[in-house]
């Protein structure tokens, strides 16, 4: 939101009503889900959604590392979100910033508000999500694929967690903004849904709202958040094909 | 943490089968795992390349930008290379600052690209003493499935070939231009199991190893950087014998990295 | 969704396993509801009010009266009676931690070995790496898992290989009453003990650990498809040297005097047979029926 009134700002809604991209405000970006992505964690995801490209991997529940962040009734969630130096324009330095840390943090607690972490007492379940190409919307396509990949791990969960921003572009709402929406847009409003009990376990908001646009946008990332489950289930049915019962039988 | 403690009896298998000229995998001595490079695979880098040999995946990002050079080379541009293990990759990563291990890739990548004159440094020059370009090859391990180093700089490599310095972008020049590149390098790394020296080795093989050699060579026929690593010894005569094999795969590599695809 | 909210959930593998009459192949998602009309949510599953959904990623599993889920994919969950394969990772004066691939390394105390060890003598039995066949004696809520090395194929395994698979593949290298692990012991003549944890010890010649290999790493790769009994059995054939003449040795030996003996593992009778998507041999499917 920080170059709001700088000098080149793009026309982010044509009085068609169409975005940068051709998307109608309610569209979203391109978006593609390989569950089961790499061979060494116990659970993986890759997310290309729009120019994003996102790898998460679980590891656990093992044994917790350090040992003090140990819990005796449930397992610890640690998450660590990471952006590799070339995914933005300018080379982020590598290593943990503030803005990596609080990221990490609320996609930690969203992702235990589904996990039955108390299952698995004193043990860690650890995700990584590294960032590899950023346009917009990191944290939201992390989530995404950190939860697919948590299914893949064959960990129990309430249910998978689809995300996704909401912002305002242009003087109107969009669903799913990209880089230049963000930039030069007037809010950002990402959040994690949970399909099954239709709560929000990741919530933001950046910007400047009315009530009543706050409440459509909430409508809005609802609705977005459905259509992107869908995606993440069909990635996991993939991976998971089970061969139709009636070819064995004829 | 080095949780996933590797069998002994796993490891004593890789020797025997070793002794006998064969590997857990079905490889030959002298055989790579499938070896490919995607060029371009980062939009955001100013080169980037995706290498992938086996089950071990290093995806590599170039980044250029105006800075200034050292004061003992005003004339020259300045490299960085900078390898990520991140625990992404493996098991037996710990989240944190760089270890050791992650440091010795970037070290024995950035040697190698260095010591081969892979790119021109003085090039990169824009106003002596004041303005010069930084590269910066950005190395991120994503799946570690043994034998880093070569992946690394096939990624690193793949990435640099098709780097664009983004001079327009930073008002230094009227136009991007590609970045040139003067020679080729590539590392293969051999590790010792028993009696035999076997190249391209997996995770469980290096674990299992009795010291590993990596060899740099480039396409004008110069050894360009050599490690020796993990506990363990070779001979000069293994040495001689490790070099001739790292030249007859070196080609094969080049032309992966410089053309992309398998 | 708050705390106090969370719906319970009904831990997996704690569950008596009587064994299963059919599969019926529905792969469910967490989150999904399942069809549970008259029936209690079992492993696998949670309920919120009335109704019951998948917790974890797997095989839909009515087990009347209960609905279950059978994992597909995730690390061991250690059950009662389960014989497993650890690596050792620690040893301490008393035990050793070992790595049996589940969330936590569970303790083998010395008292549960049949050696007579003194205090502070565990490194002198077990060193770090060594690998043994234990079972699974008991787990308590803090997610402890005591196993023992006393009792019949338990031990210290020596020479072979160990090959690892997902533990939710075990239940097709065994096959139904164990024809599949006996087809592969019968046309190879290897050794092979199984861990419920989808660790896998093979001894015999190079070539009979190389075509047990293959084979497993077929089982892997097709554990949800059919026919596989055929498809393992005709790579055996095509591969076979003619040498196959059955387990020979024990497999085993150990340093010590008063160890036990040959830890051959015989595949688990078919009532301990747990996991539903064993149906080769007679696909069944109840709609078509």
């Amino acid at each position: 939101m920080g170059n709001v009134g700088a000098k080149d700002v793009p026309v982010l809604l044509s009085p068609e009503g169409l975005r940068i991209d051709g998307r109608r405000v309610d569209e979203l970006r391109p978006i593609k889900i390989q569950a089961g992505a790499l061979k060494h964690a116990d659970g993986s995801a890759f997310v290309e959604w729009g120019a994003n490209k996102v790898m998460a991997a679980v590891y656990g529940p093992r044994e917790v590392h350090p040992r003090h962040l140990q819990q005796n009734t449930k397992a610890v969630i640690q998450c660590k979100y990471n952006m590799a130096a070339f995914s933005v324009d300018e080379r982020k330095r590598p290593g943990l910033d503030r803005r990596s840390q609080e990221i990490s943090k609320v996609i930690a607690e969203a992702l235990e508000s589904v996990v039955f972490v108390e299952e698995f007492p004193r043990t860690s379940i650890d995700v990584y999500i590294e960032v590899l190409q950023a346009n917009a919307g990191t944290r939201c396509a992390g989530i995404v694929a950190a939860s697919v990949a948590l299914a893949d791990a064959g960990i129990p969960m309430v249910d998978l967690l689809p995300a996704v921003a909401v912002g305002k572009a242009g003087g109107a709402l969009v669903l799913d903004l990209k880089k230049e929406e963000d930039n030069f847009g007037e809010a950002d409003l990402p959040m994690a849904l949970v399909p099954q009990s239709g709560r929000l376990v990741l919530l933001q908001m950046e910007g400047h709202m009315t009530p009543a646009e706050l409440s459509q946008a909430l409508d809005m990332g609802v609705a977005g958040c459905r259509q992107i489950y869908e995606r993440m289930k069909a990635a996991l049915r993939e991976r998971y094909a089970v061969e139709p019962a009636a070819e064995g039988s004829a | 943490m080095s949780e996933e403690v590797t069998a002994e009896i796993l490891t004593t298998h890789i020797l025997d089968l070793a002794s006998s000229g064969k590997r857990l995998d079905g490889r030959g001595p002298d055989d790579y795992r499938p070896t490919v490079v995607e060029p371009g695979f980062v939009a955001t880098a100013d080169g980037s390349a995706l290498a992938r040999i086996g089950d071990t995946v290093v995806v590599g990002g170039i980044k250029l930008e105006p800075g200034k050079p050292f004061p003992d080379t005003p004339n020259a541009g300045v490299l960085t290379t900078n390898a990520e293990l991140v625990p992404l990759s493996s098991p037996t990563f710990e989240p944190g600052p760089p270890q050791p291990g992650a440091i010795e890739v970037s070290r024995v990548v950035d040697r190698a690209i260095r010591a081969a004159e892979t790119i021109d440094l003085t090039r990169l020059c824009v106003t002596p003493g004041e303005k010069t370009w930084v590269c910066y090859v950005d190395l991120h391990v994503i799946d570690h499935g043994g034998n880093l180093i070569d992946t690394a700089l096939l990624a690193a490599l793949g990435a640099l070939t098709h780097a664009t310095v983004p001079a327009k972008r930073f008002g230094i020049a009227e136009a991007d231009y590609p970045l040139e590149i003067l020679h080729y390098p590539v590392e293969c790394t051999f590790v010792r199991l028993g009696d035999s020296i076997v190249v391209d080795p997996t995770f469980d093989e290096e674990r299992a190893a009795q010291g590993r050699l990596t060899v740099a060579t480039d396409e004008a026929g110069r050894v360009v950087a050599m490690q020796k690593g993990l506990v363990g010894a070779f001979s000069p005569d293994d040495v001689r014998t490790v070099v001739d094999r790292a030249f007859r795969h070196g080609d094969r590599l080049r032309a992966l990295a410089r053309g992309g695809g398998g | 969704m708050g705390r106090g909210h969370r719906p319970s959930h009904r831990r997996r593998g704690h569950e008596g396993s009587p064994s299963h009459s059919f599969g019926d192949r529905v792969l469910v998602l967490p989150g999904e509801e399942l069809p549970g009309h008259g029936l209690k949510p079992g492993p696998g599953t949670y309920r919120v009010g009335g109704r019951i959904y998948a917790s974890v990623l797997g095989l839909l599993s009515p087990r009347p009266p209960l609905v279950q889920v059978v994992p597909l994919s995730g690390r061991y969950i250690p059950k009662p009676r389960d014989v497993v394969i650890g690596t050792v990772t620690d040893v301490q004066g008393t035990f050793w931690l070992l790595d049996i691939g589940a969330p936590r390394w569970a303790p083998l105390h010395m008292t549960g070995t049949p050696w007579k060890i003194e205090v502070g003598e565990t490194d002198r039995y077990l060193r770090v790496g060594e690998s043994v066949v234990v079972q699974v004696e008991n787990l308590d809520p803090t997610g402890r898992i005591g196993v023992t090395m006393n009792g019949e194929g338990l031990g210290k395994l020596e020479g072979g290989t160990i090959v690892s698979l997902s533990p939710a593949r075990i239940p097709r290298v065994v096959g139904r009453g164990g024809s599949m692990i006996q087809t592969i012991i019968q046309r190879t003549g290897a050794q092979i003990a199984v861990g419920q944890n989808g660790r896998v010890w093979v001894g015999g010649s190079p070539e009979a650990i190389e075509r047990v290999r293959e084979a497993l790493r077929i089982i892997a790769e097709g554990a949800q498809h059919r026919g596989l009994t055929e498809r393992v059995d005709s790579y055996l054939r095509a591969t076979a040297s003619g040498d196959e003449v059955g387990p020979q040795e024990p497999p085993t030996e150990t340093a010590h005097r008063d160890a036990p003996g040959p830890t051959y593992v015989s595949p688990p009778p078919a009532d301990r047979d747990v996991e539903p998507e064993i149906e080769d041999e007679e696909p069944v499917d109840p709609d078509l029926e």
